[in-house]
């Protein structure tokens, strides 16, 4: 990776009260590329993210991005540098009370002073390009997950940033959409000069756009690399996650403090004293 | 919801709160100093004026005709000189007498007025000679009392 | 053995009340000094006083009147007993302004508006709404929460002067019209009892530092809520309760400092 990094990550760890989600990841993040981050369910990924735009902060270990230590920023600077990030949430996160239209231009309205008709082109723009300006005038409440998902993914571009973060753009979209919005974030980032990162379960539609991708589980990166490499990783941990094998070094489950059969048994104890 | 809309009912409520508090100061809390404000002033010496504030109610006949607007005492006499301001239109007889009574057994003080039968009036800044101070309860209770206890032997 | 473990309990709660207390403080010092945020906007405060009192404002009033009303019926047959009708609109007025007004708008507020705004926040909170805003660069504290606190700051005693004033009107129509009380004392006798900054103010005084309160309870728990359906029920069941309970242990204190 010649290109100079957007985002570095060293030695980052992070825990969730006594869970370590983060057991020291390091990640390298070039400009301009799509990278791509895997893992299985509950492994960190969203956390991670949240750590690159600086909502959560990591015990130790540190995170550049743009050339700042985010933990040595300013709430202001902080805040300056969040302009030029996007991100697209796992859950969309539409704000409830506006329509589709109002969702998108939400962040162009609170950041720049733009006359209604300059406003209405953007917004209109940016909700074509995900295929909804007809949806403009929709509630939140009144669009499907995936229309929602689309709007998200409108608002979290409409700033124009150098830095986007998908959270699973693809869950809940129909093939056709997959296929629009993988294309979309490829042009998207092509066009803007962005840098993106993308959280996707959907190995296929992710490879055929990412340039670069990292697998975590157990809190550490186990696997990077172009997808070609990837895909030829004899890593077993990556292979059982790329190819979807129920068995292997991946847990399925989330950690728990006792053996199952323990605690069906103490479970059926407890049903007697009851 | 429309934006001017919301501005407008904001404005109507924001008013309308601004006019309960005019209300609640002019009507209940009478803010707008005495009512009587046109009124002439007139002067009342008593030995006692009980609980009498400024404010208190002047009433001839029971109908309320002006108020009490200050409450002194004369150093050279030690009487308590009560202030009233009285409607304009109703003009006192000089003889007229003022007395200090209270409305019921618990009620407040009030000054009432009995026009006497002389042809001149009272002139505007004139005083009332005479006067009927405030019955003292604890004492009229406590002179029952002792009434009742002597007549009874 | 439940009974056992009260003790043991009631001390935990109390010492996880303390930091919670601290951290509600510093979310309403966060909230308070928004307002000078570049993204406090007085279009949304005007939004939150239209939500907050345009929309109980009818409420309010018909409680008023009803409460109004029952101070007339009940304060002349206290009164008749003794031959002092004449002082039914000092009472009237005098509870009104002094303690009914300013602590049933507040609690009236709790039910109606806070317990929807804890709703509103601690599902913006589930909904990610407040991290995206963040993400956008956004502050939620002056966006979201400051216009809400300044709102019911200024709500609450515009509120409560109105409930204030149909609540005395509701008691002059009882006393008057209905119960024979001679209308030129009732209002006399207010008059000349009722003071503008002894009563009618420091009723209104209360009513600001009630509408602070239970803003900031309701902003809180909403703000604090687990992030999950029940999470927001919860809260919001907590929010009107604490609220009240709140507003009437405030009034005590508020009381002994403003009437003596
Ligand atoms: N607000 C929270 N409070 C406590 N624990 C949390 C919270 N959010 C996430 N976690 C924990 O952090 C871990 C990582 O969560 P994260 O959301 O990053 O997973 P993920 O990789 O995005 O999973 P998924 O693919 O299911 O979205 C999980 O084990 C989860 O239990
Ligand atoms: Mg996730």
């Amino acid at each position: 990776m010649a290109a100079e990094a957007l985002v570095e990550l060293e030695n980052v760890h992070f825990s969730r009260g006594p869970h370590l989600v983060l057991a020291g990841v390091d990640m390298r993040i070039p400009q301009g590329a799509i990278v791509s981050l895997m893992g299985a369910s509950g492994g960190g990924k969203t956390t991670m993210l949240n750590l690159m735009a600086g909502t959560l902060a990591p015990q130790s270990g540190r995170i550049r991005v743009a050339g700042q230590d985010l933990q040595a920023l300013d709430f202001e600077d902080l805040y300056r540098l969040r302009r030029r990030m996007g991100m697209l949430f796992q859950h969309s996160a539409l704000f409830t009370d506006f329509s589709a239209f109002e969702n998108v231009a939400f962040p162009l309205r609170r950041h720049f002073r733009l006359s209604e008709g300059i406003l209405r082109k953007l917004v209109l723009m940016k909700l074509e390009a995900v295929g909804l300006r007809g949806a403009a005038g929709l509630m939140p409440a009144e669009l499907s997950g995936g229309m929602a998902r689309r709007v998200a993914l409108a608002r979290a571009v409409v700033m124009d940033p150098m830095l986007i973060f998908y959270d699973e753009p693809f869950t809940g979209l129909d093939p056709i959409s997959v296929g629009i919005i993988a294309t979309l974030i490829r042009r998207l980032n092509d066009a803007l000069g962005a840098t993106s990162i993308l959280v996707s379960h959907d190995v296929q539609e992710t490879f055929s756009i990412a340039d670069y991708g990292y697998i975590l589980a157990g809190g550490k990166i186990i696997a990077e690399g172009s997808p070609e490499v990837l895909r030829a990783s004899d890593s077993e941990l990556a292979r059982q996650f790329l190819g979807g094998q129920p068995d292997g070094p991946v847990p399925f489950h989330y950690p728990a403090r006792d053996n199952y059969a323990t605690a069906l048994m103490s479970s059926a104890a407890a049903g007697e004293v009851i | 919801m429309e934006k001017r809309a919301i501005d407008w009912w904001v404005g109507i409520f924001v008013l309308l709160g601004i006019a309960a508090l005019m209300v609640l100061a002019l009507r209940v809390g009478n803010l707008s100093g005495f009512a009587y404000n046109d009124g002439y002033v007139l002067h009342a010496n008593f030995t006692n004026v009980g609980s009498l504030k400024v404010r208190s109610p002047v009433r001839l006949g029971g109908v309320t005709i002006g108020e009490v607007t200050h409450i002194g005492m004369d150093p050279k006499t030690f009487m308590a000189k009560v202030t009233m301001r009285i409607e304009p239109k109703v003009k006192l007889p000089t003889d007229t007498g003022a007395s200090i009574y209270t409305e019921g057994l618990l009620g407040e003080q009030y000054v009432a007025v009995q026009p006497g039968g002389m042809p001149q009036e009272l002139k505007p800044g004139g005083t009332i000679t005479m006067t009927q101070s405030a019955v003292n309860i604890d004492q009229l209770i406590g002179q029952m009392v002792f009434d009742k206890a002597s007549g009874s032997k | 053995m439940a009974f056992l473990d009260f003790v043991p309990n009631l001390g935990r709660r109390v010492l996880l009340t303390i930091p919670n207390l601290g951290a509600a403080a510093r979310f309403l010092l966060r909230s308070l000094v928004a307002v000078i945020n570049r993204h406090f906007s007085i279009q949304q405060l005007l939004k939150q006083v239209y939500g907050f009192g345009v929309r109980s404002l009818l409420l309010m009033m018909v409680a008023a009147f009803f409460t109004g009303m029952v101070l007339g019926f009940q304060g002349y047959y206290a009164l008749v007993r003794f031959g002092a009708t004449s002082a039914l609109g000092t009472l009237v007025a005098l509870s009104l302004l002094r303690e009914l007004g300013p602590v049933l708008t507040a609690l009236l507020f709790a039910g109606r508006a806070g317990s929807a705004l804890t709703a509103e926040i601690s599902s913006m909170k589930a909904t990610e709404q407040l991290n995206a805003m963040e993400m956008m660069a956004v502050n939620p504290f002056a966006w979201v929460v400051a216009p809400r606190l300044w709102a019911g700051i200024i709500v609450v005693p515009i509120l409560c002067a109105i409930f204030d004033l149909v609540g005395i009107l509701g008691g002059y129509l009882i006393s008057v019209p209905v119960l024979g009380v001679d209308g030129g004392t009732f209002w006399a006798q207010m008059q000349s009892n009722v003071t503008f900054s002894g009563d009618i103010l420091t009723g209104l005084f209360k009513a600001l530092c009630f509408g602070l309160v239970v803003t900031w309870i309701a902003a809180w728990q909403g703000y604090a809520a687990q992030p999950t359906a029940e999470g927001v029920g919860n809260a919001t069941t907590r929010s009107v309760v604490t609220a009240s309970l709140a507003v009437l242990g405030l009034d005590f204190i508020l009381t002994a400092f403003l009437f003596t």
